[in-house]
């Protein structure tokens, strides 16, 4: 983003990029994926790189509420600087806290999760996709909670879906009934507290039961609990754990 | 005309002790902080409609949602009919609305269909909560109490259905000539008691329409003491519920300011704006720390059970139960609101909400995932109240557990909220 703002360009779009985005060695393959499809659509977007930080969603969810705005009033500064207007994610936290949260500290950009915008560029006619790839292989989704119930989020990453493979195959509980992954509320960072099963083990028996080829997830810490309930149950050679922008980079040979 | 003072007498006498108890609650409401302004009017009508009379939310379970639907619509018409009663008993005249004409007959006409369905809706509450084993009516935190609460408001609201079934049938029997009025079922039930004497059907229809309004007389005051208080609180709860995305955690303006004076090397010493230095405590400690909305959301809660049942910490077996939260909330406000009231804010029973209530296991358990909230049909939300409890137990006495603090430290140096330097993070772009 400073490069292009050193030479006065402004791009349409920064895509935030995201804690996970930038250092999860598995959900790195995330951010390739979509910036291949940002790339492909010839979209104008920039990131911040060095000068982005973490939105504070984990510190907020944790109850560390000054460390939270901290962050939050720093992003804000950056962001504003840059005269940036809208803000494409794939976390959904961060495009949860970015929406609800950072507009009562003076930060108001308008957000946009890359499944809508993936699917608002296919609605144009521009992201043109086909089940060449993926044919009638079986697709379950797993919702996650800051899209889903968070942000009433349901449909285009399943839209999304059908327009590379078959309809995605349902879990039991699914959209606002949806169960979660174990890893939302800062639960990502700390052990577990005493019960009887692990969440991420429950919702990937869930998942598995389905018999689906693929398990989609549309968010960094999903991912990480999905990919380790696949492993924990032995599955993960035969069922695989993508992201939807990794299944529409895939379904374009990008 | 000696009926008439009767039953004016207890009607003050009933109205009197509502008033005791609800100006009991509205003292404990003094006790709580703010919780957002209230505007967006047309909204709150709307949502009101759709989720309050609507029934929206409770649909979620389709079938035993509908019997609970169906009770609540029976509840509401059948009130209507309550309210002509009081006016009766009062004036001493019979049927005083019976001049409104069709409508007084669509009244009530539903009245009667809805006595016998709300019946039948009551009867089936009873046998799952008695003869079955369902697992939301289960838990740590339902004791005997609140069972045989639940049973006896039940048992009372079956009552009221019966005498008013009674008063229709005997009603109809002793003016079968010209009845005000149309019921439906009520009047093919009227040959079953056909042999009685004309005396003793009126003696009967007077029975049961004393017991009836004084059910309904003890029943009200009942309310305030049980947690069927929800027949009050959940109209208006869901009339104030919060309009924001479920995902929103609202900010804690009041520590914004000083985030801005810390973050500002030029203000840092200069005297705290206006409004910070009357925060006492950050988060939720104890029940004074607690807001209006998070008391009505306790209020409101008739322990039905769909958050915890939706709970992925109570499902894997971890202490968690949301629902549990909001019948802490109401304890600790029965048990330390009456001394904080006598003795002001500087009472103590040397035991808070934290600790001795709820327990810091349940409070790290939650992953904000808000399928409680969802499910709640009374918009009741449980996620908001648990982080302010977490944010009391991080910033004032910095008592989160290891994982978490190793997090705070990475992103107040790095950053990012695992170890890694900021100089890395475009790495991503060369792999």
């Amino acid at each position: 983003m400073a490069e292009l703002a050193g030479k006065g360009e402004n791009p349409e779009y920064l895509f935030w990029v995201g804690c996970a985005g930038a250092y999860d060695d598995r959900y790195k393959k995330v951010t390739r994926a979509f910036t291949k499809i940002l790339n492909y659509l010839g979209t104008s977007y920039a990131v911040l790189g060095k000068e982005e930080s973490c939105s504070g969603d984990p510190a907020k969810r944790a109850g560390n509420e000054m460390l939270f705005q901290m962050q939050a009033l720093q992003n804000i500064e950056i962001l504003n600087g840059y005269g940036i207007k809208k803000i494409l994610t794939i976390c959904p936290h961060c495009y949860n806290i970015f929406k609800n949260e950072y507009p009562d500290l003076g930060g108001n950009f308008e957000l946009i999760n890359y499944t809508e915008f993936l699917k608002d560029q296919a609605d144009l006619g521009k992201l043109k996709t086909d089940s060449s790839v993926f044919g009638n292989t079986s697709i379950t989704y797993h919702d996650p909670c800051y899209l889903g119930r968070g942000n009433n989020i349901y449909d285009s990453p399943r839209l999304l879906i059908k327009s590379i493979a078959n309809a995605p195959v349902e879990m039991a509980r699914n959209k606002s009934h949806s169960f979660c992954c174990g890893a939302g509320g800062a639960q990502m960072f700390k052990e577990a507290e005493e019960g009887n099963k692990e969440v991420f083990i429950e919702r990937t028996e869930e998942a598995l039961e389905t018999k689906a080829e693929i398990i989609a997830t549309a968010c960094p810490f999903c991912m990480t609990m999905i990919s380790d309930g696949l492993k924990y149950k032995n599955k993960e050679d035969s069922v695989k754990n993508l992201d939807i922008a990794e299944l529409i980079a895939q379904s374009l040979n990008l | 005309m000696l009926t008439q003072i009767i039953f004016i007498a207890i009607l003050i006498i009933s109205l009197g002790i509502l008033t005791y108890s609800l100006l009991r609650i509205a003292s404990f409401f003094k006790l709580t902080q703010s919780a957002f302004p209230i505007k967006d009017f047309g909204k709150r009508i709307n949502i009101s409609l759709q989720v309050a009379f609507g029934q929206s939310k409770i649909f979620r379970l389709p079938l035993i949602g509908l019997v609970h639907a169906l009770v609540f619509w029976g509840f509401l018409v059948i009130s209507l009919g309550s309210l002509e009663m009081i006016v009766d008993g009062v004036s001493g005249s019979e049927r005083s609305f019976s001049n409104l004409g069709w409508i007084y007959n669509f009244v009530i006409l539903t009245g009667d269909i809805f006595a016998y369905v709300v019946s039948a809706g009551i009867i089936i509450f009873l046998i799952r909560r008695l003869f079955m084993s369902i697992a939301r009516f289960k838990g740590i935190e339902l004791k005997p109490k609140s069972k045989k609460d639940a049973n006896f408001a039940l048992a009372l609201i079956l009552l009221l259905m019966i005498s008013l079934a009674g008063m229709n049938v005997f009603y109809l029997h002793v003016h079968s000539e010209n009845p005000e009025g149309i019921y439906p079922i009520s009047q093919f039930l009227v040959p079953l008691v056909h042999n009685f004497s004309e005396q003793n059907l009126q003696i009967l229809y007077s029975v049961s329409w004393w017991s009836h309004i004084l059910l309904i007389f003890f029943f009200a005051n009942y309310l305030p003491y049980s947690k069927h208080f929800h027949v009050f609180a959940s109209i208006p709860n869901v009339f104030l519920s919060s309009l924001e995305p479920l995902g929103k955690i609202p900010n804690m303006q009041s520590i914004t300011s000083e985030v801005k004076i810390m973050m500002n090397p030029e203000t840092a010493f200069s005297s705290p704006e206006d409004g910070t230095a009357l925060i006492t405590r950050f988060g939720v400690k104890d029940i004074e720390d607690v807001t209006w909305k998070n008391y009505l959301d306790s209020l409101t809660c008739t322990q039905c059970g769909r958050c915890t049942a939706v709970c992925p910490a109570n499902i894997t077996g971890k202490k968690l139960s949301p629902r549990k939260v909001f019948i802490d909330i109401r304890q600790r406000m029965n048990d330390k609101g009456p001394g904080l009231i006598k003795q002001g804010k500087d009472f103590s029973d040397n035991k808070s909400l934290i600790k001795e209530y709820i327990n810091t296991e349940e409070l790290w358990a939650c992953t904000t995932c808000n399928a409680c909230a969802m499910e709640c049909p009374l918009n009741i939300s449980h996620p908001n109240l648990i982080i302010d409890m977490r944010r009391y137990l991080v910033m004032e006495e910095a008592a989160a557990p290891a994982g978490l603090n190793m997090m705070f430290t990475n992103i107040e140096n790095n950053g990012a909220p695992w170890q890694y330097s900021p100089e890395d993070r475009l790495n991503w772009i060369e792999e």
